[in-house]
């Protein structure tokens, strides 16, 4: 006897917000589509079925499929995510989708969160400061760093930047200058990279005001609705001691 | 990079919480000593007593209880002063938290919420309060502070205080923990539902304590209610207890 179950199949209701900046004669306005559901189906795999089967104008933006670029997210039912990474079996009949907030819209689903980050990333001054960079040599060997600090430094370099815990902060949404947990990640990262000669006055410098560490209150919608599960609330309140101690 | 640190913002952010903190312990405190009258009106004049140093000094001092009404009051001055910063400051800004809190449904965003509203509400409900310790201190003990609460209808504002009180101060103490708590990355999960845990057992456990100890001030409040105004004397009320 057959025993295993067959779910029936849904049809789902998705909802999305459309609306196109560059396009004066469009409003925002929300557009419905039926999408049959399929096994292990993504929503970024019933985007693409209404992109190609019914409305090719849709707008979304996507480059890996696979939880990594960054590029898809956008607001599920309320809450940001990742398309690629949300199954379509987690979600009610009816689907609502909308673009990432706090970031400039480009149209439809598809928002410009690059120019958020790199706006941010050179506020923040996100990069490996030291002197004699300029007279490297790359074809030395690097130096060895513990196992340990490696494995530490590439926990928070999973950070993909896609905007979600931007979407997800109150704080952010209310206060456009805030730096956000991602760009608060990014210092602690810099701060632990030995290779990084700052010291904690030059983090403070760059974070140690209301639109960096002190502004964050504390909401947790950013560790909450991280898609990389980055440990974000610990290292927010560990750069906030650093930066009082400093 | 050369320039003065500005440690205003850190000092600012430091002094909001402390304060906080010293205003939570503060408030837990108090619940023991106002529901020392679930011991008895002899229990809840020894603990007036003390307050007043009269344990201490043979004779009472109720400028001692302005005093102390008082540094509380500044300490929540500072508080409120510090907490406002974060208060939403524009219609814009309450419209996209609003819009936000009403999208994400995610409980720490909402009691954040909670939290302002109850701030805000502490602004009025605690100020009432003090004033009337610090104006009237001599005007506390098992007959005097249940014939304020009954006759004089302050178990409205105690009722709304109790209330209003313990959930911000509840929530105070858990974002705190999560603010500065030394947690490893590993660990956070399980302590923030540990500390959640906790902080609604004692939100509850406070809540209780404070009824139990209302409700005993408005009987006694009711029974002494033809004598408002006459002070407990164990001399002469302590038998017929």
């Amino acid at each position: 006897m057959n025993t295993i179950p067959v779910r029936q199949q849904r049809t789902l209701n998705i909802n999305v917000l459309r609306h196109n900046p560059h396009d004066p004669e469009s409003t925002p306005r929300m557009q419905a589509f039926e999408v049959e559901e399929a096994d292990a189906m993504t929503l970024f795999v019933a985007l693409n079925l209404i992109r190609e089967e019914q409305d090719p104008s849709l707008q979304f933006d996507f480059v890996c499929r696979a939880g990594i670029c960054g590029s898809c997210g956008m607001i599920i039912n309320g809450r940001p995510g990742l398309a690629c990474r949300t199954l379509t079996r987690d979600l009610p009949d009816t689907i609502t989708l909308a673009p990432l907030p706090g970031f400039e819209l480009i149209a439809d689903l598809s928002v410009n969160t690059g120019k958020w980050m790199r706006g941010m990333a050179e506020r923040l001054e996100t990069w490996v400061h030291a002197e004699g960079l300029e007279q490297l040599d790359l074809d030395v060997m690097e130096a060895p760093m513990e196992p340990a600090l490696a494995q530490q430094l590439y926990e928070l370099e999973r950070c993909i930047e896609c905007g979600c815990c931007i979407a997800a902060c109150g704080t952010a949404q209310m206060r456009e200058d805030f730096a956000g947990a991602v760009g608060l990640n990014q210092i602690t990262r810099f701060r632990l990279d030995p290779r990084d000669q700052r010291s904690d006055a030059d983090f403070y410098q760059l974070v140690g005001d209301d639109s960096g560490v002190f502004g964050c209150m504390t909401l947790l919608g950013c560790e909450d609705m991280c898609p990389k599960d980055l440990p974000l609330a610990t290292q927010i309140a560990f750069l906030r001691r650093r930066m009082v101690a400093t | 990079m050369q320039h003065t640190l500005n440690r205003w913002p850190a000092r600012l952010d430091l002094l909001q919480s402390l304060s906080g903190l010293l205003l939570v312990l503060f408030i837990w405190g108090h619940m023991f000593f106002e529901s020392s009258i679930l011991l008895g009106k002899d229990a809840m004049l020894w603990v007036t007593k003390m307050f007043e140093g009269e344990h201490l000094f043979g004779q009472p001092y109720p400028l001692l209880v302005s005093a102390a009404a008082a540094i509380v009051f500044l300490l929540i001055a500072l508080h409120a002063l510090l907490a406002l910063r974060k208060f939403p400051a524009s219609y814009r800004q309450y419209q996209r938290l609003n819009q936000h809190v009403g999208s994400i449904r995610h409980l720490d965003t909402t009691l954040w919420v909670v939290q302002v509203i109850t701030g805000f509400l502490l602004f009025f409900l605690a100020s009432v309060h003090l004033l009337v310790v610090m104006v009237q201190p001599d005007n506390i003990g098992p007959y005097a502070s249940s014939d304020r609460i009954w006759s004089g209808r302050f178990w409205i504002l105690y009722a709304f205080l109790l209330l209003v009180v313990h959930v911000h101060a509840g929530i105070g103490i858990y974002r705190l923990a999560m603010k500065w708590g030394p947690f490893s990355a590993a660990t956070s999960g399980l302590w923030r539902g540990r500390i959640k845990l906790t902080v609604y057992c004692i939100v509850a456990f406070y809540l209780c304590l404070g009824t139990a100890s209302l409700v005993t001030y408005m009987r006694i409040g009711a029974e002494h209610a033809p004598y408002a105004g006459e002070r407990y004397d164990p001399a002469i009320h302590g038998a017929a207890r």
